[in-house]
């Protein structure tokens, strides 16, 4: 397992777990379920900085040091195109020409479902403009398609609604858009458990995106560290190749030698 | 004159750099990035970058998402 890497845009992850920072208690706990997720590629928001208030206030980029992790600046809370390219142009800037971001164009604040068509556009601006796009998409394989076309370095799926927890809705739309595929494939949002993820690595995703699965658990920390086995055990089951599926037993012990 | 900085009116002096503004503010040191009327300022130009009256400032950071 040792030479199994994720690659993308062209670098190489020993882990295909992939976490977010948001929606912990604090910034300690941010750092504990970080580490112990053992994540490389880490996703931060870019929001307005507090002006006037303690100007000391700790820094997430003091827990999730630039130097350890790879940050994926993400495009959360933009409706627009406009305003996703506008994201990813100050988080390259603030993070010194960075150019890996994740771009999600979101279409409606209850579900926080992907705007598929605005998503494409914006794809394409960015991909043009020398970023290395990772997207957040629906599960629909046309549009998974047409992103990797455009040039995006990894489409990302949801399993489920963000924040939901519901699991894989629609493996076959997910497995249709894995063998399609020849970017990494990573599942994005609604994963809620260790068994999901596993799953999701089972059918042969490159790697799975979450954030509330861990934060929103009761022990962040321990979730953290279910989610990091349980991506290594879906991803070996996956290489190992399971047994197909029969109807009716067959024995493990073997019939001939019986005395009875 | 006036300007906006993250949606709140300032009163800053006239031909305020970017660098100076962000010294008034106490963000000097910050990993930090601006954007003035939607257009992105890099770091190397914070020096030079001098504001205009009603110009709307976006300072933005890094923080905790999925």
């Amino acid at each position: 397992m040792q030479n199994d890497t994720l690659t993308i845009a062209g670098k190489q992850y020993s882990s295909r777990l992939l976490v977010g920072t948001g929606k912990y208690k604090d910034l300690a706990e941010t750092k504990a379920a970080t580490e112990v997720s053992g994540a490389q590629i880490i996703t931060v928001a870019i929001r307005r900085t507090n002006i006037g208030q303690n100007k000391d206030e700790p820094n997430l980029l003091d827990v999730i040091p630039l130097d350890k992790y790879t940050l994926l600046p993400n495009t959360a809370g933009c409706y627009n195109v406009d305003d996703a390219v506008r994201t990813c142009r100050l988080a390259r800037e603030l993070l010194d020409g960075h150019k890996l971001v994740k771009l999600e164009v979101l279409g409606d604040a209850k579900t926080l479902y992907p705007d598929t068509i605005q998503t494409l556009k914006a794809a394409e601006i960015l991909v043009k403009d020398g970023f290395d796009v990772m997207v957040y998409t629906s599960d629909d394989p046309l549009i998974a398609r047409q992103l990797e076309e455009i040039g995006c370095v990894a489409v990302m799926p949801l399993a489920a609604p963000i924040g939901s927890g519901l699991g894989i809705r629609n493996p076959y739309n997910i497995i249709e858009i894995i063998e399609n595929a020849k970017v990494p494939v990573l599942v994005d949002a609604g994963v809620g458990t260790a068994s999901d993820a596993a799953i999701a690595m089972e059918m042969g995703c490159d790697g799975v995106l979450m954030n509330t699965a861990i934060a929103g658990a009761k022990n962040p920390v321990l979730m953290a560290s279910a989610m990091k086995h349980a991506i290594i055990a879906g991803r070996e089951a996956f290489l190992a190749g399971r047994m197909p599926r029969k109807r009716y037993a067959s024995a493990s012990s073997p019939i001939d030698g019986t005395f009875f | 004159m006036e300007i906006l900085v993250n949606g709140t009116p300032h009163i800053i002096p006239a031909d305020t750099t970017v660098a100076q503004l962000l010294v008034i503010l106490e963000l000097q040191d910050k990993r930090l990035a601006v954007e003035i009327n939607q257009e992105l300022v890099s770091r190397s130009q914070f020096d030079s970058c001098v504001l205009n009256p009603h110009d709307t400032v976006e300072i933005v950071h890094a923080i905790g998402g999925g």
